[in-house]
């Protein structure tokens, strides 16, 4: 392994590989693209470009315990778009939704043949815990994929990490990137790119943030850190409802994911003086059904009303239930049995704090991502996007993500068989990056490490962008300041000094946090007022504006440098209320 | 501060190139120490996620919880079986709980 500085540039080795399909990210998404491409044609050479390993990348490191929509018998695609349209306060890409849940359910079935435990009740069905949730044993989900997409022949290179497209002037041709161990780095040409590099946490700052060891004490994954997003914003694509932040109520200080105990053994969240807070306070909003960004902010309004800690009760659960909850976890995030064992918690006597999380820009959850059409490629040509750097579709989940990835590669598989091959000089192109990746490894010891540069962006973002610890709460003069600081960090990237490989794996995460981080701000500010209460809380906007009711699209002005915001109309499709979840 | 390396466990995964903590790591923060055994070079940087806990042969890794938001000391520690995981958890004052969980589908059933 190599592990230090190279003395120069000229002394890097250069590795240049071709391949007809080249998928950024082996996540599930990614995974599910490469198995569906190698399935459409076995002859297609197919290469995925992964920053870990595919075994254990991506948001299903830990596992999984639920697959979260899965069409039932008697409900119909256009059900489920009308309840994630609804929960998602009536903004979603309706022509993108309906495709994915006419396929949603075959990935998961193939996983199950493939491997995967899914519960069943006697007589053989799936087991719901929800009306869309079906529950899952997936701790080795991931190695389960993983060995699936070696066993179809894609080819994998683990350890690479991607840092900007390959350009022929006119539409991408494959991307290039680093060896985090190899200190190599990559040229990958391929015919069709298709991005599956996953949503961008660690933009704000979570607020177990207090000390040497909670760095990454998050909900989603931390290794997640928008590079997706970030090649596509360095490129000009066009991009959709950043300003769509996903935030949750998780579990307080693990935070950790809380449907599992609040879905499944239906434990009301209440707060400090006993109160059902949905039932009681958010009836009209739906009550227990409430959309998810009403459930996010709930028990924060609560804390600022001087009515928390806010609980999930657990108290009426018996022990045969708890024993059950905890396997679930074991599933998902195993390591919140020993939160509860570290704080030696009987949750028959002592219900379940939960509090928000920090947010995140995770196109699986939210509507935040690329814009992208009926074939799933974003607006450059040869580029498609999948999984949760896909915008447009929230309520997505993991199903969904694998449904698009399967719908992404039939589209380059399509796009592939016409468009002709990359062609031109890619050299200077090449050089260029090559200085721009390794610049912080050649730089002056005397600069900023890339943990400090994470760390004030986060503190930026948290206290200035409506972070956790401002209860999600932004005002435009604030967000004024935001992106002032932001700019400058950016100025700042070239003092970013790495002392080593893995380094430079954190100066290239914080240089892609920034390029998120701006896009974010501008979606925050030209959103002006406030559709998702939580989620983006304008306080100077806090009502609806009619004005305002569609999706606000970005695109970076590669002449000009500057970020052009404007509003795309919405279209409906499927009929209903779209704040209604039924007809 | 996740994960601890039982240095009287660990071989550092000899025969292999790279220990196999270190091949999965989803944040690149398993590695080869000077000592020949496998190091977590920045433990605030870790998931918990105990993708390495799980594949260590040895048994050689214990996941702990931040002590910034659970006491010391709780133990959580993965069997693996074949198409089954058996883990033991250990609260801080010594209570212990077993569970055992199907996380494969095995050929030869249904």
């Amino acid at each position: 392994m190599v592990d230090s500085a190279p003395e120069n540039l000229h002394k890097i080795e250069e590795v240049v590989l071709e391949t007809d399909i080249l998928i950024i990210g082996g996540g599930n998404a990614g995974c599910f693209a490469a198995i569906e491409a190698k399935k459409i044609n076995s002859d297609l050479k197919v290469t995925i470009m992964e920053k870990a390993h595919i075994d254990r990348s991506g948001c299903l490191a830990g596992g999984m315990d639920a697959i979260n929509t899965y069409i039932p018998e008697g409900k119909t695609p256009e059900d489920l778009v009308r309840w994630s349209r609804a929960q998602a306060g009536g903004i979603l890409r309706e022509d993108l939704a309906l495709r994915i849940a006419e396929l949603l359910n075959t990935p998961i079935e193939e996983w199950e043949s493939w491997g995967l435990p899914i519960k069943k009740n006697e007589d053989g069905s799936y087991k719901f815990r929800g009306q869309w949730d079906i529950a899952i044993q997936g701790s080795e989900m991931k190695p389960i994929l993983a060995e699936k997409t070696r066993e179809m022949g894609v080819e994998v290179i683990n350890r690479v990490v991607a840092t900007n497209f390959l350009y022929d002037g006119e539409r991408i041709a494959g991307a290039m990137g680093f060896g985090v161990r190899d200190g190599k780095f990559y040229v990958i040409k391929a015919k069709a790119t298709i991005m599956a590099a996953g949503g961008a946490g660690g933009i704000y700052k979570p607020y177990t943030n207090d000390g040497n060891d909670c760095h990454h004490q998050l909900w989603y994954c931390p290794f997640d850190v928008g590079t997706g997003y970030a090649l596509g914003i360095r490129r000009g694509a066009e991009m959709t409802t950043f300003e769509m932040r996903w935030a949750a109520v998780r579990t307080k200080d693990f935070n950790g994911p809380i449907d599992t105990i609040s879905i499944c053994y239906k434990t009301p969240m209440i707060n400090a003086k006993g109160e059902k807070i949905l039932a009681e306070r958010y009836q009209e909003q739906g009550g227990d059904k409430a959309p998810r960004y009403i459930r996010a902010s709930a028990p924060m309004e609560e804390v600022l009303a001087g009515r928390g800690p806010v609980y999930v009760d657990t108290r009426h659960m018996t022990p045969a239930q708890i024993k059950e909850m905890k396997t679930d976890y074991l599933n998902e995030r195993p390591s919140f049995v020993l939160f509860l064992a570290a704080n030696a918690q009987d949750i028959s006597q002592e219900p379940i704090e939960v509090y928000g999380s920090d947010p995140y820009i995770v196109g699986g959850h939210t509507a935040s991502g690329y814009w992208i059409d009926t074939d799933w490629q974003t607006t450059l040509p040869g580029l498609f996007a999948c999984g949760d750097v896909a915008g447009g579709v929230p309520n997505k989940f993991v199903g969904g993500c694998c449904a698009e990835g399967m719908l992404s590669a039939r589209g380059a598989v399509q796009y592939i068989s016409k468009a002709v091959e990359p062609a031109g000089d890619f050299s200077a192109q090449i050089d260029m990056e090559k200085s721009r990746v390794f610049a912080p490894l050649v730089a002056d010891e005397d600069g900023i490490a890339p943990r400090l540069m994470e760390e004030k962006m986060q503190r930026i973002m948290d206290e200035y962008a409506g972070g956790v610890q401002q209860f999600y709460r932004m005002n435009e003069e604030r967000l004024d300041k935001a992106l002032r600081h932001i700019k400058m960090m950016k100025d700042q990237l070239r003092y970013l000094y790495a002392k080593d490989l893995h380094e430079l794996m954190l100066a290239h995460e914080v240089i892609d946090r920034l390029d998120v981080a701006e896009v974010l701000i501008q979606h925050l500010k030209f959103r002006r007022e406030t559709r998702w209460p939580g989620w983006q809380t304008r306080m100077d906007y806090p009502e609806v504006d009619p004005a305002l009711d569609g999706f606000v699209n970005s695109r970076v002005n590669l002449e000009t440098g500057e970020v052009e915001m404007y509003l795309k109309p919405y279209v409906q499709i499927v009929a209903g209320h779209r704040m209604k979840p039924t007809l | 501060m996740p994960p601890k390396v039982l240095l009287n466990k660990c071989d550092g995964c000899r025969a292999e190139h790279e220990p196999l903590c270190e091949q999965v790591c989803p944040g690149n923060l398993m590695t080869l120490g000077e000592n020949g055994k496998a190091l977590c070079r920045d433990l605030r940087d870790c998931w918990d996620c105990m993708s390495c806990t799980k594949v260590c042969p040895q048994g050689a890794i214990e996941t702990r919880m931040p002590y910034q938001i659970g006491y010391h000391p709780a133990k959580l520690i993965p069997m693996m079986g074949t198409n089954r995981i058996t883990w033991t958890c250990v609260d801080i004052n010594g209570k212990v709980e077993r569970f055992v969980v199907k996380n494969r589908n095995s050929e030869d059933e249904d």
